[in-house]
């Protein structure tokens, strides 16, 4: 089928497809046209077999693939023969994903641009025209098909013995029931349930307990001379685990505020973080109370808090209030005081659920 | 008859032919379907990246879940990368490094994963603006546009079950948040979230493993359920066309499907996998092994979510601090920017097309497209909605750009708090302004004709442009056409003014044998004084 252009849509004379004088084409626009479809342009790029211009492009499909292999050949070859484990010092390593990216890539490419170009420009182009056969079916068959469902009706009963559908009902709707009691069942937990060591339910309380020492990341207790004034540390539960996962409610900052901050601090305290505070030290939840996110970038030099997840701020000299940001309530103040050997520890569990608020919250 | 031969090479795929049509009588169907016709234009081809994209995200997902392990067991890290030796991590964070240092090849398919899981997603955005603006979503289509949006949340949630996956600093501090989300539902929310997580956050170890199968197994079986349903209604339907030449709401106009068709299909499959291909192996994605494993007290400043999640970030930073207290009841100010009101983003364009049929009393069946220009309210109401999203999107890194920039923290979130009020409203009102000026410089080529550019001076000084008239004109040198929806042609090279484009890049290959126009000839032959040129002076 060289050059086969049929540009007026009028040709409707059926072909024979028994006929001995038909091309093959003649076929396919026969065919088509039982599909309901009118090939009405169908222009070969390159009427005249074997031009300059149809060899050039048949050249530039030819490299194309022929890249593809090469490329892909160079994949397979990095990934076997590319030094690839991890090493710190050497460039070579660091080569490799990049390079399996480069050769993979590029080889695709030239598969997808060769076959682009032998589709695009080496085929006839075409512009055929089929039929929709849009909106509703004819009325006769959905009068037919309405009967059919009607007769089903009828068939069953549904309208004469009312019961019978009534109590299938009433028999699956538990059924529906036992296949969802297990799968959501199955999930379900009190978060009013009191955790096991005492306290409350989980949501209202934290792994601090009176006289729990306030410890480093690796379990170290904490003495008032390792925090400078201006100076803060995150602080854990002094118990098994307790700068874990397990406690995520528990992270504490604690703050050596400077003399004149804390003497501001004094002055505004809340009734409940009375006597909170040790010395010039306070301490307050790293839980943020809009999200949950760690508000722990501390800015020294006008004392906030900063949420890094929402920007919500805090004033750490004014019972850490939250005065920018979506956040609405104060980080709980953990109260801390000294014990005997002269290590900080917990007077209490926090006064208020710390984290982001829920429901049940007060 | 022929004598047989034991095999006759030849006739083999006549026979294999002949054995499946005896079985299936497939030779009619089959025809129907390689004739079956496709309308082409550019745009139609944004969803087909998604669909790309997601084969890329089964085949690469299927190479990761052979080395991932969703475990929250406590495990020391031993592995190749020392700067993370040592470390106490979860067992989920220590095979996802596995996979980035001690699987070969393990960390392009991991970067593949993830940048096909961004371009599906935006693939997805940008299709659905396109079926936005021209109005695919009408009658018969609605119901595919539904399935659009269930396609676009449910690629949401699975991108963000996959994002929690690793369980590094990143992707829990992310799990944090939507523990605070679900808290903040009022009445049940603290039963969900407890019973989802199996406990107080972080929960006993259940998120990652429940999380890791609705990850891989659940979302993707109903997203390819979805996927199916989706082409499969695009091809009953078949597929919406432009106005043009020929095109008319009962039929369809373009190229068959095969070969033609399919073949470039194919081809753009293998364009699409390649830029995957290259993002996932020279730019680096998620590199988990920067963040360490999730610790509940550390996070770090810039800690942004993948893009399509950015925007309910930046919704949850502008949202003032209002906390409704009452009755010992708490309904936290996360619950409006993150429940609220993307249950309003879900609700509202799965309703919009009913809405607009119904505002419009249209109850046509509709197949050719609109321009956005001729369907002003509706594309000012698209532009309201992409400069909302914008602005909560931009939101969402107002960090990064305040420090990229120097710019007040605050004062961004100020810009983000007015600009989400104001910038919606006036998008719509430029927008609408832009799409009435382009109608009108349509309607005015259509009467008066193409600017050629000429400068012509009158004997009494004044000087005026010649236009070219798109038909015949009358004796004021205005042509009678009517608008037909679709491109007029503006350029006088439009036209075929100029000669056709000379093949060959760096040197010509062929000449044109027969240029009907060159250069060297009038572009259009003379009609008569009268109608080729036109007197601006008279408009």
């Amino acid at each position: 089928m060289s050059a086969q252009t049929t540009d007026s849509p009028s040709v409707t004379t059926a072909v024979d497809v028994d006929d001995e004088g038909r091309t093959r084409f003649d076929i396919v626009r026969e065919g088509a046209r039982q599909d309901g479809i009118e090939i009405v342009h169908y222009e070969p790029p390159f009427p005249v077999p074997g031009t300059k211009g149809e060899r050039r492009l048949q050249r530039v499909v030819i490299t194309l693939f022929l890249l593809t292999g090469l490329f892909a050949t160079a994949f397979v070859l990095i990934y076997i023969l590319w030094p690839w484990e991890y090493d710190r010092t050497a460039w070579a390593p660091n080569l490799y994903t990049p390079m399996l990216g480069l050769t993979l890539g590029l080889s695709l490419a030239s598969v997808g641009f060769g076959i682009m170009t032998w589709g695009k420009k080496l085929l006839p182009h075409e512009i055929s025209i089929q039929d929709r056969h849009d909106g509703a079916s004819t009325p006769e068959d959905r009068r037919v098909t309405t009967a059919t469902l009607l007769y089903m009706g009828e068939e069953l009963g549904l309208k004469r013995r009312k019961a019978l559908g009534l109590s299938l009902l009433a028999g699956l709707a538990p059924v529906g029931a036992a296949i969802a009691a297990p799968l959501i069942g199955g999930m379900i937990r009190d978060p009013h349930k009191p955790v096991s060591d005492g306290g409350g339910p989980p949501m209202m309380t934290t792994a601090w307990r009176e006289g729990i020492r306030l410890t480093h990341h690796d379990g170290a207790p904490i003495r008032p001379e390792e925090v400078s004034a201006g100076g803060q540390i995150t602080v854990f539960p002094g118990i098994p685990n307790g700068a874990s996962n397990e406690h995520a409610d528990s992270p504490t900052l604690l703050i050596h505020l400077r003399s004149q901050d804390a003497e501001q601090l004094r002055e505004r305290l809340y009734p409940i973080n009375a006597g909170g505070l040790w010395g010039n030290f306070v301490a307050y939840s790293k839980i943020c109370t809009h999200a949950g996110c760690p508000a722990s970038l501390y800015e020294q030099q006008t004392n906030r808090l900063l949420c890094p997840c929402h920007q919500s701020q805090f004033l750490i000299t004014d019972n850490a209030r939250p005065i920018f940001g979506p956040a609405t309530r104060r980080l709980p103040m953990l109260p801390i005081t000294v014990d005997d050997e002269g290590f900080f520890v917990a007077q209490s569990d926090y006064k208020v659920p710390i984290g982001p608020g829920f429901w049940e919250r007060p | 008859m022929r004598k047989r031969r034991t095999v006759d090479v030849r006739a083999m795929p006549g026979t294999a032919a002949n054995a499946v049509d005896e079985r299936l009588q497939i030779a009619s169907p089959l025809r129907a379907l390689f004739n079956k016709v496709f309308p082409d234009h550019w745009s139609f081809l944004l969803g087909e990246i998604a669909l790309f994209s997601f084969i890329i995200l089964l085949l690469t997902g299927t190479f990761l879940t052979l080395f991932f392990d969703p475990s929250m067991e406590e495990v020391v890290y031993n592995g190749s990368y020392t700067p993370l030796r040592g470390v106490e991590m979860s067992r989920a964070f220590e095979t996802a490094l596995n996979l980035s240092f001690d699987v070969r090849g393990g960390l392009i398919m991991r970067q593949m994963h993830h940048w096909a899981a961004l371009v599906f997603m935006a693939s997805i955005v940008i299709h659905m603006l396109r079926v936005f603006f021209t109005g695919a979503f009408r009658k018969p289509r609605e119901m595919n546009w539904v399935i659009g949006i269930l396609l676009f949340w449910l690629g949401f949630v699975e991108g963000f079950a996959g994002y929690g996956l690793p369980d590094d600093a990143l992707s829990g501090t992310g799990l944090r948040i939507t523990h605070a989300i679900i808290l903040s539902v009022p009445v049940v929310g603290t039963w969900v979230a407890n019973s989802l997580f199996g406990g107080e956050f972080p929960g006993t170890g259940e998120i990652i493993p429940r999380l890791y199968i609705a990850h891989v197994l659940l979302i993707p079986a109903i997203l390819l359920g979805l996927i199916a349903a989706h082409v499969g209604l695009v091809f009953k339907q078949k597929h919406a066309q432009w106005p043009g030449p020929g095109r008319t709401e009962r039929n369809v106009v373009g190229e068959r499907m095969f070969p033609r068709y399919a073949i470039k299909q194919g081809g753009f499959f293998a364009i699409v996998a390649a830029v995957i291909a290259l993002m996932g192996g020279l730019l680096v994605i998620n590199p988990v092994w920067l963040f360490g494993p999730y610790e509940a007290a550390v996070v770090s400043a810039a800690s942004q979510p993948d893009w399509y999640v950015m925007f309910l970030d930046g919704s949850t930073r502008l949202f003032p601090p209002w906390e409704i207290r009452a009755f010992g009841h708490t309904v936290s100010p996360v619950f409006w920017p993150t429940v609220v009101l993307p249950g309003i983003l879900t609700v509202l364009p799965l309703l919009y097309p009913f809405i607009e049929a119904r505002l419009t009393k249209d109850k046509r069946s509709h197949n050719l497209l609109q321009r956005p220009r001729d369907v002003p309210h509706r594309t000012a109401l698209g532009a309201m909605a992409v400069a909302f999203y914008l602005v909560l999107t931009l939101s969402g890194g107002n960090d990064v750009i305040s420090e990229t920039f120097d710019i007040s923290l605050n004062a961004m979130t100020w810009a983000g708090r007015i600009g989400m009020l104001l910038v919606p409203p006036l998008a719509y009102y430029v927008a609408y302004r832009i799409c009435l000026g382009l109608q009108q410089h349509d309607r005015e080529v259509l009467v008066h004709g193409v600017e050629t550019g000429i400068i012509r001076r009158l004997p009494d000084g004044r000087f005026i442009e010649v236009h070219q008239p798109l038909a015949p004109a009358d004796e004021h040198g205005h042509a009678e056409l009517d608008y037909a929806g679709w491109v007029v042609p503006k350029k006088m090279n439009r036209l075929g003014a100029l000669g056709p484009a000379i093949k060959g890049f760096f040197y010509p290959i062929e000449r044109p044998a027969d240029a009907p126009v060159s250069p060297g000839h009038p572009p259009v032959s003379p009609r008569g004084k009268q109608e080729e040129l036109e007197d601006s002076s008279r408009r």
